[in-house]
């Protein structure tokens, strides 16, 4: 992020949306709506004062609602630029008219309660989506109780808590108690492969709870591992050798069997009911913690953007792209990049973003009516 | 060997200028002033030797702190800047940029970090938090009054590129570097270009053929006039380094020279023939190549095919997953079934890898059409007699017996013959299974440590077509930025060998993650020796060989032990 936001020919619009897109390759015209922070961008040094005394207390949506934030907020610890935000839904001047603690405590002078979506016209010669992935909001498998018994969590929120800087410390406490959560077990294809969600796979679940259970083990050694899966997908440069690891220098238990339903024990600990298939037995078994991995879903807005670019979803609703040129769209001129064309790992998705900027060095290349870049129209 | 402390005496500086240092201490709002008395550093600052001048700012970062350094460069004629502020990775750029608007050599710069390593890690003590910032603004003064002015060191990037491979992931490079107008060498040691694929009937997911694809690639080459594809060729010699190159390749017995500026490695892998196992004979149990070949002409017979997957992969000898054989043997058994409609298939698995959003389907219409799938496991692999193979089902608990007519074997792709020497000519390193070590796993997939070489496709890694062709343009990406900008850059933060004291034992050679250091042969004090030489273009200035020399031969430019023991010297 940081080299990107330093980089001379990068100019960052963050907290922008599209609104609009016309033209061709070589020449669109891009408007780009910028959001307000409430924050004058040139004057702010990103010291963080103004988030200290602010009143407010509101879900961290970063962290998942794990935490709580502040008002005027910095999405996170290493966000680029480092800027704050006001959100408008909570702060107590822009709903109520009163406050302006930051105003006051702000030294540069950067707090602008008056600022207005900005509209930022851009000519550009190619487009590059790279708008990234949901994960399957897993209450919508209501069998596994997520939103509904406080210890099943979903894949993201368990890296907020095994995350130092997270919410916790880094430490595994069950959100029911605060207790340290000892016995964890880790529920693989959580809307994936699955013809009543998405009858596909999400690729890189198999191989982060192989990471989970690894380090739930190095976070306390007394803890005890489970993994449930159906295949265990480990095709990447590495990848089998990681899950040898987990199994035999770990010991993490990996149960061939896919989870029927999760019930919560009188002492709120989540129960798994599944059946074991490798020994042909209908099995529950108590968790302290069950981590749900979330299947790999279209970002919100994905649809929407599409239509704007005049580019084409596939069945699942990613961006369609063709099987053996995997950044290209069916418009001429826009690529894709990453998991906005379907799950990907991270370097996957790193090489394919490299594929997309090569594709789209090629379209400026060819086109001779290249606008300089950042120029706006 | 102790080291002295004392032994730091003041030096005259270089430039045999008498340092005048300006020392900036930054408040950062209240988030080094809440802690650290910042009033308190500025004074004990003004009292160190060589300082000239010394001034708070609220953020030192901020225009105005920009400003006010400028300012001072020129009214107090300083010669040397010292910020006390927050972290070098978030403002060090921005500061030295700062000094060069003001006409000062940007490495005679320093920066200490009084934020993190003092106001935020000490807030309950900002007694001693304060103590502490003295410290590391005193080290730095010592520091930066010893400093050198450098320059950024600049080479030519000569305009071509070498590929070497031409299978779909050296085809995919060398079009994209093509396109931006750049000339490409590719280079493919079979008689025709397409590698892998050329054994291939029909491509997975769209069943389309697998000569369309390869055609259609030629093509593309036949209409970019600057890639100059050599056929029946390898390279013989690679030296020099990134930008210049000198590369000396043999077509069809004749020998060529040329320069490049850099390298991109796509030279593939090979089916592991599986030799001794199941009872390969390549008649009636045989490789997935083969079953291709006879569906492709027609002389494809059986009634009976089993498939077992995994031959020699996910086995202690190959710690592997071969990544495209699952979607090869679903492939084959949905073609075969709708072909040959009354021949029934079993494939015998371990784990089905039928990953992302364009396979998973396939797997479940090969159930559709009726291929059967067993699962087995490394403990108890399957037995195959004559004309019928014994699998252990995990999931039904027992042995099965299926007949077949054909056996299909799926062997791993392993790493061809000859990466051993190709690597070490081009001295990018090999993992433990043969395949091409990438910078990064995560960050850097399709690049080598060394600047100026990159990899892509079945070098790097198994991998299918649609990875190929985005590792092959994703490597081109990453070449263009030498390519494109026709120059490099290098911080001249380097290791530099002393001759006179290298006894030429190469352990710094070998310690170099980037390959920077040669051997060359010099005179020293009249007598011809063979000594180390660091390339400063590729060194990255890690260290790691200054901190192997037994002899103390080599030492980092900006980082040298002067340096060190002057910082050293009044730590305590």
């Amino acid at each position: 992020m940081a080299a990107c936001s330093d980089h001379p020919n990068i100019e960052c619009l963050t907290y922008s949306a599209v609104r609009e897109v016309s033209g061709n390759a070589g020449d669109f015209t891009v408007t780009v709506a910028k959001r307000p922070r409430y924050i004058n961008e040139s004057l702010c040094t990103g010291c963080g004062e103004c988030t200290e005394k602010c009143p407010g207390k509101v879900p961290d949506e970063f962290n998942l609602g794990l935490a709580k934030r502040k008002s005027i907020f910095f999405h996170f610890a290493q966000a680029v630029p480092r800027i704050p935000v006001i959100d408008p839904t909570a702060c107590l001047m822009l709903t109520k008219g009163k406050c302006g603690v930051c105003q006051k405590k702000c030294g540069a002078g950067a707090i602008d309660f008056k600022q207005t979506e900005q509209l930022v016209k851009a000519r550009v010669g190619t487009i590059v989506v790279a708008t990234g992935f949901d994960i399957y909001d897993a209450s919508l498998a209501t069998e596994y109780g997520f939103g509904r018994i406080k210890n099943v969590l979903s894949s993201l929120q368990y890296e907020r808590l095994i995350s130092a800087s997270g919410p916790s410390g880094g430490h595994l406490n069950k959100p029911s108690d605060g207790k340290p959560a000892h016995k964890i077990a880790y529920v693989l294809c959580v809307g994936s492969r699955d013809i009543t969600s998405n009858n596909y796979c999400s690729a890189l679940c198999c191989m982060y709870a192989a990471k989970d259970a690894m380090l739930a083990r190095e976070h306390d050694a007394g803890s005890e591992s489970f993994v449930f899966y159906t295949d265990t997908r480990c095709s990447g440069k590495g990848f089998w050798q990681y899950f040898e690891k987990a199994r035999s220098e770990y010991g993490v238990n990996f149960i061939r069997g896919r989870v029927s339903r999760i019930t919560e024990d009188h002492s709120g600990n989540p129960v798994m009911w599944y059946e074991d298939t490798k020994q042909r037995r209908a099995k529950t078994l108590t968790a302290d913690m069950v981590i749900l991995a979330n299947a790999i879903v279209p970002a919100f807005g994905t649809d929407k953007l599409a239509a704007m670019l005049g580019i084409e979803l596939d069945k699942f609703g990613f961006i369609a792209t063709n099987s053996f040129s995997p950044t290209d769209t069916n418009r001429d001129g826009i690529f894709v990049a990453g998991c906005v064309g379907g799950p990907r790992d991270i370097a996957e998705a790193v090489a394919h973003a490299s594929a997309a900027a090569a594709r789209a060095a090629e379209t400026v290349t060819r086109e001779a009516a290249v606008p300089a870049i950042g120029n706006r129209g | 060997m102790s080291i002295q402390l004392q032994a730091t005496k003041k030096q005259d500086p270089p430039d045999e200028e008498t340092p005048r240092i300006g020392v900036f201490i930054c408040h950062c709002g209240a988030n080094i002033a809440g802690f650290v008395n910042v009033e308190e550093a500025a004074k004990y600052a003004s009292s160190l030797p060589d300082v000239a001048f010394v001034q708070k700012n609220l953020y030192t970062c901020s225009e105005t702190g920009l400003r006010e350094i400028k300012t001072a460069i020129k009214e107090h004629k300083l010669n040397r800047v010292l910020v006390a502020s927050c972290t070098p990775r978030t403002h060090e750029p921005l500061f030295k940029s700062t000094c060069q608007e003001a006409g000062l050599n940007r490495y005679l710069f320093e920066l200490v970090n009084i934020r993190e390593q003092c106001s935020w890690v000490h807030m309950q003590d900002p007694v001693r938090a304060t103590e502490k910032a003295k410290q590391l603004i005193r080290m730095g003064v010592a520091r930066v009054a010893l400093l050198e002015p450098r320059q950024e060191i600049t080479v030519e990037v000569t305009r071509k590129a070498l590929v070497i491979g031409g299978g779909v992931a050296g085809i995919s490079a060398a079009l994209s570097i093509a396109a931006s107008n750049i000339p490409v060498i590719l280079v493919e040691r079979e008689k025709e270009l397409g590698g892998l694929l050329r054994d291939v009937n029909k491509l997975y997911p769209t069943l389309g053929a697998a000569s369309e694809l390869v055609d259609e690639h030629v093509k593309k080459l036949q209409k970019a006039p600057l890639i100059k594809v050599m056929t029946r060729a390898k390279v013989l010699n690679v030296s020099g380094f990134i930008g210049n190159y000198k590369v000396q390749i043999d077509s069809a017995g004749e020998q060529i020279e040329d320069t490049v500026g850099v390298i991109v490695v796509a030279t593939g892998a090979r089916i592991m023939i599986p030799n001794g196992m199941y009872g390969y004979d390549g008649k009636n149990v045989v490789m997935q190549t083969e079953l291709e070949r006879r569906l492709k002409d027609g002389s494809f017979s059986a009634r009976s095919v089993v498939m077992i997957q995994c031959v020699g992969a996910r086995v202690p000898e190959r710690e592997y997953c071969s990544r495209i054989c699952c979607m090869t043997a679903i492939k084959n058994a949905i073609l075969i079934r709708e072909t040959y409609p009354e021949t029934e298939i079993f494939v015998v698995y371990r784990d089905i890898q039928t990953f992302g959003t364009l396979y998973e389907e396939d797997y479940r219409r090969a159930r559709e059409l009726g291929v059967g799938f067993l699962r087995y496991g490394l403990a108890k692999l399957p037995a195959v007699d004559e004309g019928g193979v014994t699998v252990y089902d995990e999931l039904l608990g027992k042995n099965v017996r299926i007949p077949y007519e054909l056996l299909v074997l799926s062997a791993p792709l392993v790493a061809p013959e000859g990466v051993t020497e190709l690597s070490k000519m081009l001295k990018v390193p090999l993992d433990a299974n043969g395949f091409y070590l990438e910078a990064h796993a995560k960050l850097r997939p399709v690049e080598f440590a060394t600047d100026g070489v990159y990899l892509c496709g079945c070098a790097r890694w198994p991998c299918d077509i649609g990875d190929a062709v985005y590792q092959g343009r994703g490597s081109a990406a990453r070449a263009l930025i030498p390519l494109r900008k026709g120059k490099v850059y290098a911080e001249p933060l380097y290791a530099e060998v002393n001759p006179n004291v290298c006894r030429d034992c190469r352990r710094c050679v070998e310690s170099c993650p980037y390959s920077a250091i040669t051997t060359v042969e010099e005179t020293v004090h009249g007598y011809q020796r063979t000594v180390s030489k660091v390339n400063p273009v590729l060194c990255k200035g890690c260290g790691a060989c200054s901190v192997l020399c037994p002899t103390g031969a080599i030492g980092m430019k900006h980082y040298d032990n002067t340096l060190i023991m002057a910082m050293i010297g009044k730590a305590f």
